[in-house]
């Protein structure tokens, strides 16, 4: 049963997929090149016409010519300005990864101190409900002038965007554990280093793994948007790039490989949340 | 050491009518022999630096001018300089200052630049390594915009940068920054910017009918911006009231362009022939035709970077006037188009580049025109047009008050700096660095700035 459901779900994606290459393809179909008026061939060249120049939005076939052309070789380095998209998804991973490791060793002991303390819950309130709506990107021109360091600035940005969630999930996780579990550890003379590995942080540790799993798909979003502002390498500065010579099939191109790899993201922390869920 | 030490320390008196060492037909022949020698030591960092200790020596045993050449007359320029030898370790100081002027500071570089045509410099003495033939290692970071540029320079990401000409400028007077000292010692490119209209105003050419219109510029500091305030000012138009100016990226010019948001720009190469391309606009007008030959964007470091680095950034400046002075002639702008239109550099169609670095273009409404001075290079950084860009400052209100217009252009802008480069590459530097200019048909004098302020229209 529940593999004919997953079949069947495979088989409409895959035909709504088709249908919309379809309707793309049929709404991009070139118009008439026939009514080019006779203007004089000088002029036709240095508007390009005849050198391969795609009017209009690109049509499916150039858009899988551009996937082919990319992926065929994702590691290429040309100089500073002009390197492969695996190489800069790597580097837009890198950043991620360092802000997120930051902000995961930020969060998580404070998301404790928070949850196990209800002074501390409220005596933090006020700041955390200012700052947490803060566009992270807002941060960047501080960031800038403050750190001096365009990559360093990056990576604080995803380190506040992926700082919120992560805390308030942990505090929230550890603020409901139950309380007979909490007892029994008392009965039984847990001391308080143990009692928090032991008890607090498996019972607390799917709602963790939640916060970190929307943290990273924050810090996913930010990245590509900060890179964008900052340039040099990471896979936003490759689409402001192809956006600087209007090549909207490298846009449509990157903007998929950005959604793949949030998706793999996300599915690796799937994972991982499914390894801590436990039944009551 | 005598007559083709660069400084002449020794010389007591030359013209006397004949040729003052007996070996030429001529005083005249002597001298042009001298000089050449003398040019041939100043273009040799070794020579150099070995002279100017030697002269400066001498300076400094007579500070009057006179003292000395009533010794030299009186013992001989041969006897002086034995004595002198005899007495002070010249040889060690000349030594010494070798040690000392002679390495890098730094060679490891990062500069920044936009993908522009202005840029073509500093990206051509990239691609074609003339940064290596000084000994330097340059990395060339492609920026998305002129704040960034801004910032990463005072952050000192970067060594130094492409820059609006303005900027420097700005930047020291801290107008839209936080005040810095910077220098800039040598222009990037004259004219290669134009103002671009939609296809739907090819018959609403006159600006005094451009009321309500929009606009977008690349930056507030910029010539673009000063030049079009001053086109439309001069047409009775108020850029700050009647039309609406906007600062946005090239690229979104284009695609604003296109989607109706704007109804021209007025922006650096190769995007006004960008939106020919894209068939959403026609070039209405270069801005030579505002004012031929002005400037437009420039090389510029921090003041800190060039007291702590001199002889880096002599280097760089020199890889930098020797690619102006290649990438200038006619003949090799369609290879240096070719050249800098991959993905590395500016990341355009070869076509359009080359439309813009050779001068015969597709305007956008059906004609092929021709203009070999579409864009020109030329490193001289003019004082006069750091004035004029001080007034257009002053005149719409970015910078208030009282304005020492020299002081500032002289500081910002190194043009005896340039001087001594140009001569280090054996080209021709002006003599001045003030100059008058026309703009717009009114003569800019640069000795008369307030003057000419209150002459323009809707002076603040």
């Amino acid at each position: 049963m529940s593999t004919n459901l997953s079949f069947r779900a495979a088989l409409l994606s895959v035909l709504l997929f088709a249908c919309f290459i379809g309707i793309w393809h049929l709404a991009t179909l070139p118009a008439d090149g026939g009514a080019v008026s006779a203007a004089d061939a000088e002029y036709a060249a240095l508007m390009g016409q005849g050198a391969g120049k795609a009017e209009g939005f690109p049509t499916p076939a150039a858009v899988g010519r551009t996937f082919v052309h990319f992926l065929s070789d994702p590691f290429y380095d040309n100089g500073p300005n002009d390197k492969g998209i695996g190489i800069q998804i790597a580097y837009s991973l890198l950043r991620v990864g360092a802000g997120f490791l930051l902000a995961t060793l930020v969060a998580l002991p404070l998301g404790f101190l928070i949850g196990m303390s209800p002074l501390m819950t409220r005596a933090l309130n006020p700041f955390i409900q200012v700052l947490k709506p803060i566009s992270p990107l807002a941060w960047m021109p501080l960031a800038l002038y403050v750190l001096k360091d365009s990559d360093v600035s990056g990576i604080f940005v995803i380190f506040i965007c992926s700082m919120w969630p992560m805390l308030l999930n942990t505090a929230f996780g550890v603020a409901s554990v139950r309380r007979d579990w909490i007892n029994v550890a008392r009965t039984l003379e847990v001391g308080p280093v143990r009692k928090a590995f032991r008890v607090i942080l498996p019972a607390a540790a799917p709602t963790i793994l939640t916060g970190m799993r929307i943290s990273m798909g924050i810090a996913w979003i930010v990245i590509v948007a900060a890179e964008m502002l900052v340039g040099g390498t990471g896979v936003g500065y490759f689409v402001w790039n192809e956006w600087n010579n209007l090549a909207l099939p490298n846009v449509i191109f990157a903007i998929t490989m950005i959604g793949l790899v949030g998706m793999l993201l996300d599915f690796a922390f799937g994972v991982l949340q499914k390894m801590v869920t436990y039944r009551d | 050491m005598k007559d083709e030490n660069l400084y002449r320390p020794y010389a007591a008196d030359v013209a006397l009518g004949r040729c003052s060492c007996g070996q030429h037909g001529s005083q005249h022949e002597h001298d042009a022999e001298a000089a050449r020698a003398r040019s041939l030591r100043g273009e040799k960092a070794e020579s150099l630096s070995t002279d100017f200790v030697e002269a400066a020596l001498v300076r400094a045993i007579f500070p009057q001018d006179a003292t000395r050449r009533l010794f030299l007359k009186a013992v001989g320029a041969n006897a002086a300089m034995a004595a002198i030898a005899s007495m002070m370790p010249i040889s060690d100081l000349q030594a010494m200052t070798l040690d000392k002027a002679g390495p890098l500071e730094k060679k490891d570089l990062t500069v920044g630049f936009l993908p522009i045509t202005c840029a073509t410099p500093i990206i051509f003495a990239g691609a074609a390594d003339f940064y290596g033939r000084e000994g330097l290692n340059v990395t060339l970071q492609k920026t998305a915009g002129w704040a960034i540029v801004r910032d990463k320079v005072l952050a000192k990401e970067f060594d130094a940068s492409h820059m609006l000409s303005p900027m420097p400028l700005a930047i020291s007077l801290g107008a839209g920054s936080t005040a810095a000292p910077m220098v800039m010692p040598v222009m990037e490119n004259i004219n290669g910017n134009a103002i671009t209209l939609h296809l739907k105003h090819k018959n609403n050419r006159d600006p005094r009918n451009w009321k309500g219109m929009k606009f977008a510029i690349p930056f507030d500091y910029s010539m673009h911006n000063f030049l079009l305030r001053h086109y439309l000012a001069a047409h009775g138009i108020d850029p700050d009231k009647d039309v609406q100016l906007r600062v946005m990226a090239p690229p979104d010019m284009v695609a604003n362009m296109r989607s109706g948001n704007i109804d021209g720009f007025i922006v650096a190469e190769p995007f006004n022939q960008r939106a020919v391309y894209e068939k959403v606009g026609f070039i209405h007008l270069l801005t030579s035709q505002i004012w031929d030959n002005h400037p437009c964007c420039a090389f510029a470091a921090t003041e800190d970077f060039v007291n702590q680095h001199p002889n880096t950034f002599a280097a760089l400046v020199r890889s930098i006037i020797r690619a102006t002075a290649y990438v200038n002639k006619a003949e090799n702008r369609k290879g240096v188009a070719e050249m800098i239109a991959p993905a590395n550099y500016l990341n355009q169609p070869q076509t359009v580049v080359e439309q813009v670095l050779v001068g015969r273009y597709a305007d956008g409404l059906g004609q092929v025109l021709n203009a070999p001075d579409r864009i020109a290079f030329d490193p001289f950084p003019w004082h006069s047009m750091g004035v004029w860009m001080l007034t257009q400052m002053k005149r719409w209100g970015y910078i208030k008050g009282e304005v020492n217009y020299k002081d500032i252009a002289e500081r910002v802008y190194l043009a005896t700096d340039a001087k001594k480069r140009m001569a280090e590459l054996g080209l021709d530097a002006p003599a001045q660095t003030y100059r008058k200019h026309m703009i717009l048909g009114k003569e800019f004098d640069p000795a008369q700035p307030e003057a000419y302020l209150k002459g323009l229209p809707a002076a603040a």
